[in-house]
C-alpha cells in the first residue's frame, strides 16, 4: 500500500499503459514540453519521446477526431482536452463520431479511445473555466463517463479505460489532483459501471460524484455529530449507471438527495433521481430531493463563486427542508 | 479526354464499367425512393463518377478511405457490392450496416472504406487521425479523404490541414467542387474566389487542380499524389471541379440554378465523354461496351431485388452495437 495524490493515481495509470501497450499514445495541447496544465504528464516526453507523447495545436475537434481515426486504425490513443470547457471545441467529434460509429457501421467498427478532461469549478476561474459538463456526455449512448473522486478509484478507473473497447470521457476534477490517498502495491481495478459506498449509513443515502462525494462526506460527519447515520454512494461513472447500488441503498435507508456540482436544471441528477423514485417509490419517506450548483453562469468572485457551489451547510439545510431529516 | 499513356484497356474498361454502375445505381435509387423503398435523405453524385472511380483505382487494398454523405459512388468504386448497399439504403438487415446507417453512412471495414459522415468537414479530422495511425505504426498506408467545397468553410477543415502539414501525414485531401454547398453559389460562401486549391498554400501544402469530368485525369493526378504521399512528402491537396447533375438531395427542387449552366456541364458528362473516346479511339469496341451495359443492369437488378426481398432487422437488433 502507498499514499498517492489523485495526479499521481493518474500518471501511473498512463504511465503503466505506455509501458505495456505499444498501440498506447497520448496526445494534446501542452501535455509534452509543458508537462501538462495540470502536470498530470510531466516528465513523460522526456521518458517515452514525441513518437508516444504528442503536442498538438490548440485544435480540439482535430485533436479528438485523429483520436477516433487512430483508435479504429487499431491503436489506443488517450487524447487530452485541457479541460471539459475546451470540450464544447470538439463536441461533433465526441457526440457524432466517437459515440456513433460502431452502432452506425452496424457493429464493423469500434473506437478504443479515452478522453482524458479536466471538470469542476471553484478556482475561481469565472463561467467559460469552471463547468461541469461531464452530465451531458453521460447522456449519449455510445459514450462511457469516468468521474473518479479519489486515487485509488482514478487509478483503478482508467486501468478498466485501458480494457475497454470503447470511447470513454474520462473527467477529472481540477480541485482533487492534490488529494492524497491509498493505493495497493498490487494491480487492481475499478469495473467501470460499479458505483462505491464511501461511507455506510443508515438513515439517509447521499448520492453524490467527482468532489461532491467529498463535500457529501464531510456533510455526513456533520451529520453524525446530530445522530443521523448518512451512506455516501460514489456514483464513480455516470454512464453505465450502477444502478443497483444506489437502489439498494434508498431501499435500506428510505431517504435520499442527489449532490452535483453542476447546473440543476436538466442535471444528471434527476437522472439518477428520476430513475430512484420510479424503481424504489414504495420505499421512499420522502421525496428524492436534488442539490445542484445555481442555476447561474459560475461567477468569479469567491463569494459569490461559494454560494454557486453545493457545499456542507446547503446538504445538510436541503435535507432538513426538502428531505425531512 | 486525358490521354494517359501506358494505361491499359482493361483499365478503360474498368473505369467505364464502375462509373456506369454509379449513375446506374444511383438512377435505380432515385426510382426506389419516387416508389418509397427508400426514405430519409438521399443525395445523389450523378455527374460525379469519375472522381470516385478515378482517384481510387489507384490506391491499394490496405489504404483507407473516408468520404462525406454523397457516399454511393464512393462506396461502389472501392468495391462494396451494390446488394448490401441498395439492402441499406432499403433499411434491411442485409444492408452494409445491418440497416441502422442508411444511405450517407456507408461503411465496410473490410475494404477500409471508414465512411461516410455526413456531418460537413467530420471526415478530415478522421482522416488525420487515421494517418496518424499508418504513421506510428510505419505500415505504409495512405489515407484518401473526399469533401466537398462546403466543408471548406467550416473550422475543422482549417485545423485539420494544419495538423495534417505540421505532421507530413499520409494524406490526399480531395475536395470534390461542385459549385454548390446545398443551393448556395461558391461565390457566396468562399472568400478566397474559385481557386480553393490554392486555400492551402498558407499551410505548406502541395496542391492541384484536375477536371473532375475526366476520369484519366483524375486517375493520373491521383497516382502522382498518392505516390508522393506514400513516399512521405506529406499530405497533397487535390480540387477536382465537378457537377452534380441532380439536387442536393431528392427534396431539391433545384431552383437556385441557371439551366444554361446545368447544360454546359451536362455536355461534359463523364461517361458518355469516355465512352465516345473509347470507341473512336478503339480502345474499346461497341460489342465489349454492350457487353459491360448489360453486366451493370443484370447485377442492378439483382442488387434491387436482393434488397427488396430481404427482411427488416428484427427489433432486438435495436439495441446491439451500441457498444463494443
Amino acid at each position: 500500500m502507498a499514499e498517492m495524490t489523485y495526479r499521481e493515481a493518474i500518471s501511473k495509470g498512463l504511465r503503466e499503459a505506455l509501458e505495456t501497450d505499444e498501440r498506447v499514445f497520448l496526445m494534446g495541447e501542452d501535455i509534452g514540453a509543458y508537462g501538462g496544465a495540470y502536470a498530470v504528464t510531466r516528465g513523460f516526453l522526456k521518458e517515452f519521446g514525441p513518437r508516444r507523447i504528442k503536442d498538438t495545436p490548440i485544435s480540439e475537434s482535430v485533436v479528438v477526431g485523429a483520436g477516433i481515426g487512430a483508435a479504429m486504425a487499431g491503436l489506443k490513443p488517450v487524447v487530452e482536452l485541457m479541460t471539459i470547457n475546451f470540450s464544447l471545441l470538439a463536441m461533433d467529434q465526441i457526440v457524432n463520431n466517437a459515440a456513433k460509429l460502431r452502432y452506425m457501421s452496424g457493429g464493423q467498427l469500434k473506437v478504443p479511445l479515452i478522453i482524458r478532461t479536466v471538470t469542476g469549478g471553484g478556482a475561481q476561474l469565472a463561467a467559460t473555466h469552471s463547468q461541469s459538463l461531464e452530465g451531458w456526455y453521460a447522456s449519449v449512448p455510445g459514450l462511457k463517463v469516468a468521474v473518479p473522486s479519489t486515487p485509488y478509484d482514478a487509478l483503478g478507473l482508467l486501468r478498466a479505460a485501458f480494457e475497454d473497447e470503447n470511447p470513454i470521457l474520462f473527467a477529472e476534477h481540477a480541485l482533487l489532483y492534490g488529494l492524497r490517498g491509498d493505493v495497493p502495491a498490487e494491480r487492481y481495478t475499478v469495473p467501470l459501471g460499479q458505483a462505491d459506498i464511501k461511507r455506510f449509513g443508515k438513515d439517509v443515502t447521499l448520492v453524490a460524484y467527482s468532489r461532491m462525494t467529498h463535500v457529501a462526506l464531510r456533510a455526513a460527519e456533520e451529520l453524525a455529530r446530530e445522530g443521523v447515520e448518512a451512506e455516501v454512494v460514489d456514483l464513480r461513472t455516470l454512464r453505465p449507471l450502477d444502478k443497483e447500488r444506489i437502489i439498494q441503498s434508498v431501499k435500506k435507508t428510505s431517504r435520499c438527495l442527489v449532490i452535483e456540482e453542476t447546473w440543476r436544471t436538466g442535471g444528471f441528477g434527476a437522472e439518477v433521481a428520476s430513475m430512484i423514485q420510479e424503481e424504489a417509490f414504495d420505499y421512499l419517506d420522502g421525496p428524492v430531493a436534488r442539490l445542484g450548483g445555481a442555476d447561474a453562469p459560475m461567477p468569479y468572485s469567491r463569494s459569490l463563486e461559494m454560494a454557486a457551489i453545493p457545499d456542507e451547510k446547503k446538504i445538510i439545510r436541503t435535507l432538513k427542508e426538502v428531505v425531512g431529516i | 479526354m486525358k490521354v494517359v499513356e501506358k494505361i491499359e484497356k482493361k483499365q478503360v474498361a474498368e473505369f467505364y464499367r464502375q462509373m456506369l454502375l454509379i449513375r446506374r445505381f444511383e438512377e435505380k435509387a432515385a426510382e426506389m425512393y419516387m416508389r418509397g423503398k427508400i426514405r430519409g435523405f438521399l443525395h445523389l453524385y450523378i455527374g460525379e463518377e469519375a472522381i470516385a472511380v478515378g482517384a481510387i483505382s489507384v490506391l491499394k487494398p490496405e489504404d483507407y478511405i473516408v468520404t462525406h454523405y454523397r457516399d454511393h459512388g464512393h462506396a461502389i468504386a472501392r468495391g462494396m457490392d451494390p446488394k448490401v448497399i441498395m439492402a441499406e439504403l432499403f433499411g434491411k438487415a442485409t444492408g452494409s450496416s445491418k440497416g441502422k446507417g442508411g444511405s450517407m453512412h456507408l461503411f465496410d471495414a473490410s475494404k477500409n472504406f471508414l465512411g461516410g459522415y455526413a456531418i460537413v468537414g467530420a471526415q478530415l479530422p478522421i482522416a488525420v487521425g487515421l494517418a496518424l495511425a499508418s504513421r506510428q505504426l510505419q505500415n505504409g498506408r495512405v489515407v484518401l479523404c473526399f469533401f466537398g467545397e462546403g466543408a471548406v468553410n467550416e473550422g475543422e477543415f482549417h485545423e485539420s490541414m494544419n495538423l495534417a502539414s505540421l505532421w507530413k501525414l499520409p494524406i490526399v485531401f480531395f475536395l470534390e467542387n461542385n459549385l454548390y454547398g446545398m443551393g448556395t453559389h461558391i461565390d457566396n460562401t468562399h472568400a478566397g474566389g474559385r481557386d480553393v486549391y490554392k486555400a492551402v498554400g498558407d499551410y505548406n501544402m502541395a496542391s492541384h487542380r484536375v477536371d473532375g469530368m475526366d476520369v484519366m485525369a483524375v486517375h493520373e493526378a491521383t497516382l502522382e499524389a498518392v505516390d508522393g504521399v506514400r513516399s512521405g512528402e506529406g499530405p497533397f491537396f487535390l480540387e477536382a471541379l465537378t457537377y452534380r447533375f441532380r439536387g442536393h438531395s431528392m427534396a431539391d427542387p433545384i431552383n437556385y440554378r441557371d439551366k444554361a449552366e446545368e447544360a454546359e456541364w451536362r455536355r461534359k458528362d463523364p461517361i458518355d465523354s469516355l465512352k465516345r473516346w473509347a470507341l473512336e479511339e478503339g480502345v474499346l469496341t461497341k460489342n465489349y461496351v454492350e457487353t459491360i451495359e448489360e453486366g451493370v443492369e443484370k447485377e442492378l437488378q439483382a442488387a434491387v431485388e436482393f434488397a427488396d426481398q430481404s427482411p427488416d432487422p428484427p427489433l432486438d437488433s435495436l439495441m446491439q452495437d451500441v457498444y463494443a
